[in-house]
């Protein structure tokens, strides 16, 4: 039996690189001023729902919830193996928190229904928060099997998952359609296949023609679109109204948690005590230790 | 709903029928928020014989336990646990719920606040109750979800103004376990379970278990190391380094993703916070959401080769110097001091 896979994946700052600039003053991030990078643990997803496909057939499909600049992470996906991308953005979309996120998500999944198995990342590293998978499992009614660090077996409408608990792990049967979410562990991700880079590096999606159109005066992004369609690199973007969804329920508005306050974090004054990186300063320090009443 | 009493509720969690550290944590947390509000602090239990965790809960002021008790409810199980207490929070609108920060909690947490479509903020280090001006609009005593964010550049606070519940995860060891000198006398409050098919579509079909061999909360001294220990074969000396002062190993997030450590040994937001007698931060930088993990030990000796690393900033002792030199240097030093 062939199984159909979404996996959700997202386009994150490389957290290990952020300055103090890309905090705007209402709390949430300017990402256009930060670099970006695949969320490993979505790469990792992808790279389960692909082995899946190797070991049983059927398709891969990805979709990312993000501005233009997404459209990157998405022909990563196509050079990986997916055999389609679809970028899902709207100003509307923009400042969500977790459950506006998966709001958005979940109205997508089901446009894209049917499918067997939703994989996402456990968390992104740019929130840590693993909430936006189990939150789109519960619009769906999907059971969810979170943690997944490996797929043992599908098997008619069943997958076979171990999954990590505190201390130990679980081995979990699930009746498909599921939704799972995948721990770094869980795989390493193929490269980039040469061949799919070449053949889907002008891929492109609407939001990106409509730009291209522009630089380039036509009036019309349609006829573009078209050639694009026609050469099989069109990426489709899904908008607010392809959705057909509740305004009030995504973006900003349609969040229930807001950012009330950042501060930037100060380092008190140094006031600790140097020891120096020498045999004597060891002995010093020991002493002082003992002293402390830690030692001895 | 504003006239009556506010509630702050606990998600106890269990697993083969013990209780998790956290969910004390939490309750000590939770009694507090609940004197700010003037209201009740309640526990929701779900499970099998549940009776005595229920009782001993009255020790940290707990004066409604909401029980389901069920043999099939025994083991952790998504569907039926989040239908539980959706079904709950939806019913009894309490103003709090408070998750541990555990695979359990954050598995459950995001599917009741979907279904009840409430605010929750992930891995809070710290939370207030407090008046609060949004947005030119006045609340009155809002949870205060305080996080560090954004790559430890920020600590953000994060409330939920027109949410009518107000939901976070708390790690283990973020907040101080205080029970009663006497407990209260609490009542427990049967919940119904109805068993229904959903509940068998994920089916537990194998489990192992370790009882954690690593207790860093309870370890009086703790030899940590970071990214800065450069790979797996140095970042090995901090073994020998606790050996011989009697200490426990750790690891900063980066020294786990690196694969140095494993990530039970977690010091941090996303980790274990550990208040030691004595902390010794090897090749750490000290990135806030480390810090937060650490910086209320006694005392904190830190030995980084960058004297501008943060890390020095939190430490009582600082040693500007090459890991791999002054480790072997320290070792020297106590055993001819002590032994």
């Amino acid at each position: 039996m062939s199984y159909h896979s979404i996996v959700m994946v997202k386009q994150v700052p490389d957290t290990a690189n952020i300055s103090g600039q890309v905090m705007k003053p209402d709390g949430t991030v300017n990402r256009s001023k930060l670099p970006t990078i695949f969320n490993p643990e979505d790469k990792v997803a992808l790279e389960l729902a692909l082995q899946l496909r190797d070991r049983y057939d059927g398709t891969v499909r990805v979709v990312t919830m993000g501005p233009l600049k997404a459209s990157d992470l998405l022909r990563d996906c196509l050079y990986m193996g997916a055999d389609e991308a679809i970028l899902v953005s709207d100003r509307k979309f923009a400042g969500a928190d977790t459950l506006a996120t998966s709001y958005v998500l979940a109205e997508t999944l089901r446009k894209l229904a049917p499918y067997d198995i939703i994989f996402a990342g456990r968390q992104a590293i740019d929130g840590d928060t693993a909430q936006v998978g189990p939150q789109t499992a519960e619009k769906l009614a999907l059971p969810q099997i979170t943690y997944a660090e490996a797929i043992l077996e599908a098997k008619d409408r069943t997958i076979t998952v171990r999954r990590k608990i505190d201390h130990g792990f679980e081995v979990l049967e699930g009746t498909l359609p599921l939704l799972i979410t995948v721990v770094k562990d869980a795989a390493t991700p193929r490269p980039f296949r040469a061949k799919r880079v070449m053949a889907y590096k002008n891929a492109r999606t609407l939001l990106e023609l409509e730009k291209m159109a522009e630089a380039n005066s036509l009036l019309y992004s349609d006829q573009l679109k078209d050639e694009y369609v026609s050469k099989g690199l069109f990426i489709p973007t899904l908008t607010a109204d392809d959705l057909d969804i509740d305004s009030s329920r995504c973006g900003l508005g349609g969040s229930p948690t807001k950012v009330h306050k950042i501060e930037s974090v100060v380092l008190g004054g140094s006031t600790h005590e140097t020891i120096p990186a020498t045999k004597e300063g060891m002995y010093g320090l020991i002493d002082k230790l003992m002293d402390d009443h830690i030692f001895g | 709903m504003s006239d009556t009493q506010q509630e702050v509720w606990v998600f106890i969690e269990q697993r083969e029928g013990k209780p998790a550290e956290v969910s004390f944590e939490l309750l000590s947390k939770g009694r507090k928020l609940a004197e700010s509000l003037n209201g009740a602090l309640k526990a929701v239990l779900i499970g099998h014989d549940m009776q005595d965790l229920a009782t001993e809960t009255f020790r940290y002021g707990v004066t409604e336990v909401l029980l389901a008790d069920h043999p099939e409810l025994a083991h952790y199980n998504t569907l039926p646990y989040s239908r539980i207490l959706s079904e709950l929070v939806d019913e009894y609108q309490p103003r709090i719920v408070l998750f541990g920060g555990s695979f359990i909690g954050r598995d459950l947490a995001p599917r009741v606040a979907s279904h009840t479509r409430s605010g929750l903020t992930a891995d809070c280090t710290d939370l207030q109750i407090s008046d609060v001006t949004y947005l030119r609009k006045d609340y009155a005593q809002l949870l205060l979800q305080i996080r560090p964010a954004f790559g430890g550049n920020i600590i953000a606070t994060i409330i939920c103004p027109d949410s009518p519940v107000q939901m976070a995860t708390v790690r283990e060891g973020v907040m101080e376990k205080i029970p009663l000198e006497q407990p209260v006398e609490g009542r427990i409050t049967q919940v119904r379970y109805e068993p229904d098919d959903v509940d068998h579509l994920v089916r537990i079909i194998a489990r192992h278990h370790e009882d954690s061999k690593v207790n860093l909360k309870a370890a009086p001294i703790i030899v940590s190391g970071g990214y800065g220990m450069g790979n797996f074969q140095n970042f090995q000396i901090l073994y020998e380094l606790a050996r011989v002062i009697g200490g426990e190993v750790a690891g900063t997030r980066a020294a786990v993703d690196a694969g140095f450590i494993d990530h039970a040994r977690q010091v941090g937001q996303t980790g274990v916070t550990v208040r030691p007698k004595l902390y010794i931060a090897c090749g750490i930088s000290g990135a806030i959401q480390h810090r937060a993990g650490m910086a209320d030990s006694n005392k904190i000796i830190a030995i980084n080769d960058d004297p501008d690393a943060p890390i020095f900033g939190v430490c009582h002792y600082g040693i500007v110097g090459d890991v791999m030199d002054v480790i072997p240097m320290l070792i020297d030093a106590y055993k001819h001091k002590l032994k």
